[in-house]
């Protein structure tokens, strides 16, 4: 025991825990005004901002995917709950997940059920909202394998199902997609997509339309060889399956594609812009989210980061990671591509959601997707060629100085370029991104983007790293902290024709969860100390909020239940890259922990803990 | 002293209770047994005796005391990846390895064993892939990272830049985790927001 003692003594308690970093000086960033462009000056009198008509039918009440259409708006036309009348909102039941890992999918309703998959182990619930309390009509436990959980990069976490033609279908963490009889909760089909010996798992959430299931993998932290899949809706047959590296070939590049932009022209790229061999193991992962546009028949993917993370070996544009393809969706050929981040070098993917909408921009209404990106940038993009409009900076930046509209490209600032062997300090923004994959919402009635997202920089140095299959590839040491300012999250309402801001709101933690935005000018978010808030959709004034089990990080959703009465869902559940220091075995002593995450999220322990519930809110009545 | 089973009962049950993982007492080596060593324990319930079976790798003895095998074994596990799950210590992917929670064992022993076979909720197996020696050396650095010596001496918040060596009594009281106050303990009281 003495010498226990003595030992113990030796140790300074708490030294390093728990100390959140300085925020990054105001003056390190650029200003919105300086680094934003448009090819056009706002022209709002050309029309009315709304989304994409095709892709977004009248509300039927229901929420059958987690975009809640194809052109993601994520915006509920119930009118039952306003501003007015949302502070008298109360939980109406609740159901426990069983499972206390990060939980980042959206409830979905169809036929008056509500379906909700858990993290791994990627459990399938279905409950009977015509019933008190709605009771569990069946459950489905996939068992995917084990081992799985040891290759994903950022907690084991399921972005959400789809309701399609009386199947739910959905990913696990081990590289299936399967499809569940909705009534009976038993699989029709599943499809072994991903090879966790390879890296590859599988968290987004898959997109169903025209019969078919469009797929994409993760693991741009292994060395995967990323892609995007197309499955057979009834049978669960590969149609096709488009790489975002390697030959014209394998990344499905022939004689339609035509990007805009003259450095994305030319043969073979995917292994050109790549040192020998480097584009097999280049990552490019598809893990976000993979939009269908009825109006042009195209699906437009999101690709992930290249790999590995030291961007010095790998010399080149690295095509076509970090970027995003417009495919035919029957055959999967590339029709277009931009690339956010060539030659990527701080981690920024390029797999968050596109808003598909119609828009005036130079003075006519254009059909454009907008899609607010990890390095900093909203885009606004014209969906037919791939043109970018406008690229304006919606948080803090300093690894580029805007976006040249000539080229597409970039404008690097060197002072901000990762290095072998050097910390670089306050690049802004962080590896995670301006904001995460978590998904925005847009209101045809404000005509402003609700966005949840991140205030958060880093200091970084680049490592020489190995291949070895089925471990990390990444080669770097991250530490992360909080941007000018000091919160670590906001809530931006961005006017995307005017190209600014209409308010923002500022978050402690980083805003992990989506938002929805509804028909009575209310946006509903969750924090990651576990509030669950309301706020008007045109002031930003927060209107409401409850205290649930765990930090929300999923996406939250609004439906009419068989009464008539206007819900509100959403899964807590904290987690994901920016709460493992919670749901992980994870010490917060060790900033470079969750890939340098846990130097600015140390402090989560003291507000919350794991948990996974799906709570459902009403008015009284 | 007295056992619930007299020992002569126990092979015989054991016998039986394996015989559905055609596990032979007579001719196989416990399963978790590598060859050419006396094998560590599996789990730290062992049923029909009244104290746990105590095996000691002799392998194991040349990483005690031994600075060169931690400091070898931290460039190591940058090496071999290791490094991409559970960073410095501080775990993402994988579990955090700095504090005084050990899943399958943290004597020195249990976690070669650990990188010889692999675990089943996403830990490769290293066995064969790897020179044992520096199978050992990364044990070695593990075992050092939860140590109040090396976390003593944390300068900044990148944890197990100065591994300490591993005093061998570190280990001395064989069972399944380190004895008490040999590793740290930092985790266990947490204190709400100010």
């Amino acid at each position: 025991m003495r010498t226990a003692a003595l030992i113990l003594s030796f140790f300074p308690a708490a030294a390093f825990a728990q100390t959140i970093p300085s925020p990054v000086p105001e003056n390190e960033v650029f200003k919105r005004e300086d680094i934003g462009h448009a090819l056009s000056r706002p022209t709002p009198d050309a029309g009315h901002t709304a989304a994409s008509t095709a892709n977004a039918p009248e509300d039927d009440g229901q929420w059958t995917m987690p975009s809640k259409n194809y052109a993601s708006t994520r915006f509920s036309g119930l009118t039952e709950i306003t501003t007015e009348n949302v502070k008298s909102l109360k939980p109406d039941f609740s159901f426990s997940l069983a499972v206390n890992k990060g939980q980042e999918a959206a409830p979905i309703v169809a036929d008056n059920t509500l379906y909700v998959v858990t993290a791994y182990p990627n459990i399938v619930y279905a409950l009977d909202l015509t019933k008190p309390g709605a009771p569990l009509k069946w459950s489905f436990a996939p068992k995917p394998a084990p081992a799985a959980q040891g290759i994903a990069c950022c907690d084991v976490v399921n972005r959400g199902g789809s309701v399609d033609h009386g199947k739910y279908i959905f990913n696990t963490l081990d590289g299936q997609t399967i499809a569940v009889d909705v009534k009976t909760g038993k699989p029709l089909w599943r499809t072994q997509l991903g090879d966790i010996n390879r890296g590859e798992t599988i968290t987004m959430a898959p997109t169903v339309a025209q019969g078919r299931v469009f797929v994409g993998d993760s693991g741009g932290e292994m060395g995967v060889h990323g892609w995007v899949a197309a499955l057979d809706e009834n049978t669960g047959k590969l149609i096709w399956r488009g790489y975002s590296t390697g030959t014209d070939a394998q990344v499905l590049i022939g004689a339609d594609f035509k990007p805009h932009y003259a450095g994305d022209q030319g043969k073979n790229l995917g292994v050109t812009s790549w040192p020998p061999q480097a584009w097999q193991i280049g990552g490019g992962a598809a893990w976000g989210w993979l939009t269908f546009d009825a109006e042009l028949n195209s699906l437009y993917t999101g690709i992930g980061n290249p790999g590995p993370w030291n961007h010095e070996q790998r010399p080149g544009d690295n095509k076509w990671t970090a970027g995003i393809f417009s495919r035919d969706p029957a055959s999967g050929s590339a029709r277009w591509f931009y690339q956010y981040s060539p030659h990527d070098e701080h981690d920024y993917d390029g797999v968050n959601e596109q808003i598909l909408l119609d828009m005036p921009f130079a003075g006519k209404m254009q059909k454009v997707l907008v899609h607010i990106d990890r390095n900093g940038y909203l885009y606004v993009i014209e969906r037919n060629t791939g043109t970018v409009l406008s690229a304006d900076p919606y948080g803090p930046v300093n690894t580029s100085r805007g976006i040249d509209l000539q080229t597409g490209r970039p404008i690097i600032n060197e002072e901000k370029q990762t290095k072998l062997g050097v910390t670089v300090r306050n690049i802004c923004p962080t590896a995670s991104g301006a904001k995460d994959w978590n998904p925005s919402s847009f209101s045809p009635q404000t005509g402003l983007i609700y966005i949840p997202h991140e205030n958060m920089c880093m200091d970084w140095m680049s490592a020489e790293v190995n291949y070895i299959a089925g471990t990390p590839y990444v080669g770097a040491q991250v530490h992360m902290k909080p941007g000018p300012g000091g919160n670590r999250g906001q809530l931006t309402a961005w006017d995307p024709v005017q190209r600014r801001p209409a308010w923002a709101l500022k978050e402690n933690f980083p805003i992990w969860s989506g938002t929805v935005v509804t028909a009575g000018d209310v946006v509903f978010y969750g924090t990651m100390d576990g509030w669950f808030k309301a706020v008007n959709a045109r002031t930003g004034d927060l209107l409401w909020r409850y205290k649930v089990d765990s930090g929300v990080i999923g996406q939250p959703i609004s439906y009419r239940g068989p009464d008539g009465h206007q819900y509100v869902a959403v899964l807590s559940g904290v987690g994901g890259w920016s709460g493992a220091v919670v749901s992980g075995p994870v010490d917060p002593r060790d900033g470079t922990a969750a890939l340098g995450m846990v130097n600015v999220m140390s402090d989560l322990p003291k507000y919350t803990t794991a948990g996974g519930t799906l709570y459902v809110f009403s008015l009284p009545h | 002293m007295s056992s619930r089973f007299p020992t002569k009962l126990v092979v015989p049950a054991a016998a039986v209770l394996f015989a559905g993982c055609n596990w032979n007492p007579h001719t196989s080596a416990r399963p978790s047994e590598q060859p050419n060593q006396t094998g560590v324990i599996g789990s730290a319930l062992d049923p029909g005796v009244d104290h746990s079976l105590v095996t000691t790798d002799p392998r194991a003895a040349a990483y005690y005391n031994n600075a060169d095998a931690v400091n070898t074994g931290k460039r190591l596990f940058d090496q071999y990846n290791c490094s991409g799950c559970h960073s410095n210590g501080g775990g993402g992917m994988g579990p955090d390895l700095m504090d005084d929670v050990w899943i399958y064992g943290g004597r020195l022993e249990q976690i070669h064993q650990t990188l010889v076979e692999g675990r089943p909720n996403g830990m490769p197996s290293w066995g064969g892939k790897v020179p044992d020696q520096q199978l050992w050396q990364i044990s070695a650095y593990v075992r050092s990272l939860s140590l109040p010596q090396t976390l003593a001496a944390q300068t900044d918040n990148t944890p197990g830049q100065n591994p300490a060596p591993l005093p061998p009594e570190v280990d001395q009281d064989a069972g399944w985790s380190p004895p008490p106050a040999t590793t740290n303990d930092y985790t266990s009281t947490t204190k709400g927001p100010d």
